[in-house]
């Protein structure tokens, strides 16, 4: 919302003041200020001049050659220019040599086509301006000043002065409970309470007399419950020419385009009122009869704008006997606008349901200035005096006849809210110690009237309903910042979750382990799961669907965290970073059946790598880094081809118990291709977060220190080439028993020496027991039954 | 005369000793004097033909003489290996500017760097941390926080929808709704999360974002005790010397509702192209819980009241860095993850 600084001076007689005091003061009171712009800041140096010859440039058929006299009594200056427009005598404006215009543009002097000029002569465009501002002048061409569009001629007049910029706007961000602030009227309540002034209200006075309307127009509301008023006035002889400029200053200032006294007038009050008006000609309401309905099956309108909409049943509209002549609040039809022929206007004045306004004008998908206001709530106690103000100013301008009388349908009109006043109730909740009557005054100010115990809060304040908003008032003037700060009385105790707790262990860990930690996007796209190669009736495709999606990319909540890593490792690889390293904690959406049931979000592990040499045992290596920080209870990898987008000969189901905790894997190489990795490979991991923790030891306990010494042992053994090492050690440690401390593998040998499908296999134990040194009788049995287990399993030592 | 010999022996032996250069030569000396066939034991072995007077007292001078051949050699011995041993440690000199061999450490992200502050803060002031789900109810995101349909505020935050009653939520609140259904008062609790609101991304604009919402619920509660928290919070963010004001300003779920700014770091209120000229920058959002939302959660608004706030985890990590395009953050280069 714009607010002209001059329009705001005609309510509130503001004392002068640096416009940073003012903005400060306000946005404190609560109408924020987004920035300020003082009409013609960008001008400098450009002066009101005269035309006081013209001659032809001697080598040039569109330039002319200029003197121009800048009332400063020396010689005229010369100023080439190319406009075709000029007259001798003609006053215009001069930017001077060194001068400034909009947009930072910088004019000095110099030589066209070898002849000096010394400025520039401006156009309405290279002032910032339009001929809207200033209907006399011509946008083709140099502006030419008059005292038909109330310029100052006097020669050598800052441009500023001459043309009347004297005014600042100020963009203030209104929320969304206070649409009475999108008015001048409004701001100005804001503005007297903040700087403790009265508030000057005009009341406006309708002389007519051009001969009694009753009769010329049958009104009524035939859905009172989405319109509470619909007023009209009506004005014969209209004379459609252009505003003033006091007038089309005002509108400019606002940031609204002048057009011609009619329309400019229900402009004009909308900002002044904030109620939206709408004026148009009586000829094209059949029937002489309104009737504010609801639109029938079937109806349309072409709107001003040329388009034919269809209208839903529920939209409500104006209509006259037969056919819809407007969207309620939000658009007029095509043929009821001011023509060249019109003689005799309409202005409404009416208030419809916001939220049926908002719904019609996004259904129709028009958002437009009246909707924008409707929707936000409006006051229908304001439709009557923002009407008279109409009429006031149509005699004002001599922009018609207006004639005696208001038709009007308002079915209920609201009456102003009762809250009651409880000064100590606020008192405690704020914390601050305004007495009663500071408080009666701040509510006055803002036009509340007291009955007895009770605030009777104005009507055109709907977010003035419970104590709670009363206490934001006096708030908001006693000042949020005078209130004094109080630290929250002790007695919580703040602590993290076992689940935060062990997020955090993790984090911690992976970081350790050299893992960067990413975040990625929630949604991806459906073709994602293409690229992860799954089978078309893939469980997993079903997801969590966006209705109202940005894009395909955003169109689904996945339901798989590889995607997301995989695109930043793409994203890292295609930048040429050598390797990378990452992890993930996020969420994956699980649907249920029905999808009016939240999905289960189950968080997840992600961790991927590629480039430095890494593979799979790379990514292995973190993993049991990762289980022994948490102390994951017995694991165990096995081989696996669970999942189409992991290498199907490289992949290890992750299990715990009866539990799949997650994979381990080489990403598939199709796969890592799709998603734009080229030929590199990538490897990594994922385990379910929650089933990580249910079996992580976090209760620690310590395990006395070794008092004997240890032994170890070297096995060499010879296998089958596919069988699993994991089966080796399985046998090693049920053969082995107690006394086995740990293994440690310490070579895998395939080749010369070794039969072709057999593997050699080389283990050291470590062998100790915690009550004796060991007897080399111990030794021998534990590692003949490790043998007799390892026999069992398929393995003999070699020779 | 022996005691001459021995005199002269010493002399000379400690001399050389003193003299010796390397080990070879201190056994070389150590043979000629105290070996069997040494000069000093050749002394001895004629022991016999002095007479009993004569005898003790060579034989003292004779001792003396070993014993002092004995200490020239050790601590010659020792001068040498300690000599050794200092050019054995030149020898081993590096180029102690040469890099190091470092242990591949990972990084965490920036917008969990400032999240684990800011948690930091918090339960410091005893708050716990709750979670909910992302997915959510329109009833949580919307209705129970006084937002109803029709109502303006759902179009300034333009919600994804998965269908009539579920959706992404668009902010951290719906926690405020959560929490207080599973909890009575006293509640003191913040909730990060994600959030999405169908925005295209660019540099200041992402579908998804993180919030932290907070809420106190008690006997009691004051706007004073808002005011407090927040400015706690946010010296402790930002630093002691930080300049703070509140605001007034609408959340539908908060009356009193507040935004707070904190003066720019830059041009310390004067106005600059940072805080585009405000003097201000805006940092959250809070108020008093509205005593609708807190009937939604049958707590009754007249025994206890509340006070809640939002805080915008990518704007606050933004300011802290410097960080001038959100999309960073969802990129994870690692020669971005890598400067923090």
């Amino acid at each position: 919302m714009n607010l002209s600084m001059r329009w705001l001076k005609e309510f509130v007689d503001l004392p002068e003041m640096p416009i940073r005091q003012f903005t400060e003061a306000i946005t404190l009171s609560g109408s924020k200020v987004e920035s300020w712009q003082t009409e013609g800041s960008e001008l400098d140096k450009v002066v009101v001049g005269k035309v006081l010859s013209l001659e032809r440039h001697p080598d040039s058929d569109h330039l002319w050659i200029t003197k121009i006299d800048i009332g400063s009594g020396e010689e005229p200056l010369q100023i080439v220019t190319g406009a075709q427009n000029l007259q001798v005598g003609d006053v215009v404006p001069v930017a001077l040599h060194g001068s400034t215009l909009p947009g930072g543009k910088k004019i000095k002097k110099g030589k066209l086509r070898g002849v000096e000029s010394n400025g520039m002569l401006c156009s309405l465009g290279e002032l910032g301006l339009t001929q809207h501002d200033f209907p006399h002048a011509i946008e083709d061409g140099i502006m030419v000043l008059t005292e038909a569009d109330g310029c100052d001629l006097t020669l050598g007049k800052d441009i500023r002065d001459a043309l009347g910029f004297h005014d600042t706007t100020v963009e203030f961000e209104i929320t969304s409970n206070r649409p009475d602030c999108f008015s001048v009227i409004g701001l100005a309540r804001e503005a007297a309470a903040t700087f403790d002034l009265p508030l000057k209200l005009h009341e406006p006075k309708v002389k007519g007399g051009a001969g009694d309307c009753t009769g010329l127009l049958d009104v009524k509301i035939e859905a009172p419950d989405l319109c509470p008023i619909y007023a009209n006035r009506i004005v014969k002889n209209v004379r459609v020419k252009p505003s003033p400029r006091w007038m089309r200053e005002r509108l400019r200032a606002m940031g609204v385009r002048p057009i011609n006294n009619i329309v400019d007038i229900t402009n004009y009050v909308m900002l002044e009122y904030g109620q939206p008006m709408h004026a148009f000609d009586l000829r094209s309401v059949g029937g002489r009869k309104i009737r504010v309905r609801r639109a029938n099956a079937g109806e349309s309108i072409v709107t001003l704008d040329g388009v034919e909409r269809k209208l839903e049943p529920h939209q409500l509209i104006i209509a006259d006997c037969d056919h819809p002549i407007a969207i309620a609040g939000v658009m007029g039809g095509e043929y009821s606008g001011i023509l060249d022929d019109t003689t005799t206007i309409v202005f409404e004045s009416a208030c419809f349901d916001g939220v049926s306004v908002r719904t019609t004008a996004r259904d129709q998908g028009m958002r437009t200035e009246s909707s924008g206001r409707f929707e936000k709530g409006l006051d229908p106690n304001n439709c009557l005096p923002a009407l008279e103000r109409a009429c006031e100013l149509v005699e004002l301008l001599d922009a018609g006849d207006v004639m005696d009388g208001v038709i009007c349908d308002n079915p209920h009109l609201p009456e102003k809210r009762r809250i009651r006043f409880e000064p100590d109730w606020i008192r405690s909740f704020l914390a601050a110690p305004v007495s009663d009557d500071e408080m009666k005054k701040i509510l006055e100010k803002l036009a509340c009237t007291f009955d007895g115990d009770d605030i009777l809060a104005p009507t055109f304040r709907p977010d003035l309903v419970h104590k709670a908003d009363i206490a934001e008032e006096i708030a908001r003037f006693y000042g949020y910042n005078t209130i004094e700060s109080a630290p929250l009385p002790g007695g919580t105790q703040g602590r993290l979750t076992p689940k935060q707790k062990f997020q955090r262990l993790v984090s911690s860990t992976m970081e350790a382990l050299g893992a960067d930690e990413i975040m990625t996007y929630s949604f991806c796209s459906p073709k994602v799961y293409d690229k992860l190669l799954l089978a078309k009736d893939d469980p997993r495709r079903r997801s969590v669907v966006i209705r109202n999606p940005l894009g395909e990319d955003t169109s689904l909540m996945r339901t798989i965290a590889l995607p997301g890593m995989l695109d930043v490792l793409a994203h890292n690889y295609n930048n040429r970073n050598e390797r990378a390293c990452l992890y993930e904690l996020g969420n994956i959406y699980l649907p249920h059946e029905s999808d009016e049931e939240l999905p289960d979000e189950r968080c997840i592990l992600t961790c991927g790598l590629y480039g430095g040499g890494c593979d799979f045992f790379t990514a292995k290596g973190i993993l049991e880094g990762l289980f022994a920080r948490i102390h994951l209870a017995p694991w165990e990898a096995e081989a696996c081809e669970d999942r189409p987008y992991y290498h199907p000969g490289r992949c290890a189901r992750i299990t715990c118990g009866e539990d799949v905790l997650g994979y381990l894997y080489e990403v598939h190489p199709k796969a890592s291709e799709n998603f734009g990795l080229g030929h590199e490979a990538v490897y990594g991991f994922e385990l379910d977060m929650a089933l990580l923790q249910a079996h992580a030891q976090l209760e620690l306990e310590y395990q006395t220190l070794p008092r004997f010494p240890s032994v170890s042992r070297d096995l060499a053994l010879l296998c089958k080439e596919d069988l699993p090492v994991a089966v080796l050690e399985k046998a090693i440690r049920k053969g082995a028993g107690k006394l086995l401390e740990r293994i440690e593998l310490f070579d895998v040998y395939q080749g010369e020496q070794i039969l072709s499908g057999m593997k050699s296999v080389a283990f050291r134990l470590i062998l100790r027991s915690k009550t004796a040194t060991l007897t080399e009788e111990e030794i021998h049995a534990a590692m003949d039954r490790a043998m007799q287990e390892l026999e069992a399993a398929g393995a003999s030592l070699r020779a | 005369m022996l005691q001459d010999d021995l005199n002269r022996i010493r002399a000379e032996a400690t001399a050389q000793l003193a003299g010796a250069s390397g080990k070879k030569e201190l056994e070389e000396l150590r043979v000629r004097y105290l070996g069997k066939k040494g000069e000093v034991t050749a002394i001895l072995k004629q022991m016999g033909k002095l007479s009993p007077e004569e005898r003790p007292v060579v034989g003292k001078l004779a001792n003396e003489v070993r014993a002092a051949i004995e200490e020239a050699l050790e601590a010659r011995t020792s001068a040498l290996s300690a000599a050794a041993f200092e050019e054995k440690l030149k020898s081993e000199k590096l180029d102690v500017t040469l890099p190091g061999r470092r242990p591949v450490l990972g990084h965490k992200h920036p917008l969990s760097l400032a999240l684990d502050e800011l948690k930091e803060i918090f339960l410091g002031m005893g708050f716990s941390i709750a979670e909910g789900p992302e997915v959510e109810y329109d009833y949580y995101n919307f209705e129970a926080l006084n937002i109803p349909k029709g109502h303006p505020a759902r179009d300034e935050q333009d919600t994804f929808y998965v269908n009539d009653k579920v959706l992404l939520r668009t902010q951290t609140s719906p926690m405020q709704v959560r929490t207080m259904e599973q909890q009575r008062p006293p509640i003191r609790v913040i909730a990060p999360g994600r959030c999405y609101r169908s925005d295209a991304l660019d540099a200041t604009h992402s579908p998804l974002f993180h919030q932290i919402e907070g809420l106190v619920v008690d006997k009691g509660i004051t706007f004073a005790h808002l005011k407090g928290t927040l400015e706690t919070f946010i010296k402790q963010l930002y630093g002691e010397d930080s300049v703070i004001r509140f605001r007034p300003h609408h959340f539908p779920f908060t009356e009193p509702s507040a935004e707070v700014d904190v003066q720019c770091f830059h041009c310390h209120g004067e106005g600059c192209r940072l805080c585009k000229g405000e003097g201000w920058i805006e940092i959250l959002g809070g108020g008093m819980v509205h005593p609708k939302v807190l009937q939604n959660c049958n707590i009754d608004p007249e025994v206890y009241s509340g006070f809640a706030f939002g805080i915008g985890l990518e704007r606050i990590t933004m300011r802290k860095y410097n960080i001038d395009d959100i999309r960073l953050f969802y990129e994870n280069d690692v020669r971005f993850l890598g400067q923090f």
